[in-house]
């Protein structure tokens, strides 16, 4: 039974524990989805403009569950996909796109700020 | 490494940092205009507070005659006739047609909400058509014709020349020139409807000899795709109809309602001005661009498949 809780309780950890993201920075990563034109299929909370209708809406991204629908919502995984996402989530109407390593785990920390509960 | 989308590079664009000698005279000529406004402005806020809380011979002076003929008619008179006088000596220069055979000629046409390109040649015949983006050299004047089909818009690249009305039914003649290599953006600067402010435009000023080589390559249509996927977005272009607003040289896209695409993937910019050009925001684009330019004249493409789009995009990817 007390291993029960303890899993139970470890489905939900707290919003700062739950997507450490070392060394990544939420407002560089804001800025790179400004200049790549992120905005040209999704819409973002606190951008204004654009806000595109092809793919989701990210404002409650950080309580997502799941990645595209089909892999888990992990750090590790989420910089991965904004990068590559045809090879994490292979046939995902998004394409690889013009960043690199660093500036898609930044994009994945702006990511995890956006609907954190 | 860096990955670098220069797609937005000099935007927004500075108004007081000229890059040529059209630019030069418009930007001096505000410098000293807003140099005068405030000499006056402090002139008449010293009157003012003289006449407020000054000591009384200073107010009765003042209010006097002499000084009514003096700062409120022979002071302005000659100040403002002098302006006027330096002002159009200044920029005598922008109107001037260049001399015979030195400016290089090009042609844009302000439609809602993007810009028509065409590079001429001597005799006004168009050589190649493009859009949203103008490559010109370094140090050399090139002559714009400014036209439109529909409504006015307004012709402006800060950093190379003043702005220009397009007016419909008219030809007006603008003449920017460029003295360093680098982006210089610009904007339509006359409301004209609908999604005015998200019409943008990009010059770029190569050197002679970089530029001599862009135009010698622009002599001939980019080669047809060879990979399948390519291939296949080729197809999709034209059975989904693209072609009927859209032109690519060497198919049988030919369309003139909407930008030319025979080197849409060379772009810096989509939608005029105003995304950075890649496989992504062109996806984005199509889907669905009436979600990132509400109103523009291009339908939203809900009908095609994410394998669809992509194919698509990467087919115009490789119009370059």
């Amino acid at each position: 039974m007390p291993a029960t809780l303890l899993l139970l309780a470890a489905c939900k950890p707290p919003p700062e524990g739950r997507h450490p993201m070392a060394g990544a920075d939420a407002a560089a990563g804001r800025a790179v989805v400004e200049r790549v034109g992120c905005g040209s299929c999704h819409a973002f909370p606190d951008i204004a403009w654009p806000r595109g209708a092809v793919g989701p809406d990210l404002s409650r991204f950080a309580s997502q569950t799941m990645i595209a629908g089909r892999v888990p919502n992990r750090p590790d995984l989420l910089a991965a996909f904004v990068r590559n996402a045809p090879a994490v989530v292979p046939g995902s109407a998004m394409p690889a796109m013009p960043i690199d390593e660093a500036e898609a785990r930044d994009v994945a920390a702006y990511l995890y700020t956006l609907g954190a509960e | 490494m860096t990955v670098a989308v220069e797609g937005l590079s000099g935007w927004p664009p500075p108004v007081l940092d000229p890059a040529g000698p059209y630019a030069g005279s418009v930007t001096a000529l505000t410098w000293v205009l807003i140099g005068m406004a405030v000499a006056v402005l402090l002139i008449v806020l010293a009157a003012l507070y003289i006449a407020l809380f000054g000591k009384g011979e200073l107010r009765r002076r003042l209010g006097g005659e002499k000084v009514i003929w003096i700062l409120g008619i022979a002071f302005p008179t000659v100040v403002l006739t002098g302006l006027l006088v330096w002002g159009l000596t200044l920029t005598r220069h922008l109107s001037a047609p260049a001399a015979e055979g030195t400016a290089l000629k090009m042609r844009v046409s302000g439609e809602m909400w993007w810009w028509r390109v065409d590079y001429l040649d001597e005799a006004g015949s168009t050589l190649m058509a493009d859009a949203n983006e103008l490559h010109i050299p370094v140090g050399r004047t090139v002559e714009i014709e400014l036209v439109s089909p529909d409504v006015v818009h307004s012709f402006w690249v800060p950093q190379l020349s003043g702005k220009l009305d397009m007016v419909p039914g008219r030809r007006n003649l603008i003449r920017i020139q460029a003295d360093r290599p680098g982006t210089y953006a610009g904007q339509c600067a006359e409301y004209c409807g609908g999604p005015h402010a998200l019409m943008g435009f990009m010059v770029i000023a190569h050197e002679p000899a970089e530029w001599a080589r862009w135009l010698a390559r622009r002599r001939a249509p980019p080669a047809a795709p060879t990979d399948a996927q390519a291939q296949r977005g080729g197809q999709l272009f034209l059975a989904a109809g693209c072609g009927a607003c859209h032109r690519i040289a060497g198919t049988p896209a030919n369309g003139l309602a909407g930008p030319d695409l025979t080197y849409v993937g060379a772009r810096r910019t989509l939608g005029a001005g105003i995304l950075p050009n890649h496989r992504g925001t062109m996806m984005g684009w199509i889907g669905d661009s009436q979600a990132i330019k509400p109103g523009n004249r291009m339908p939203p493409y809900r009908v095609l498949s994410a394998e669809q789009l992509e194919a698509i995009a990467v087919y115009l990817e490789g119009r370059r």
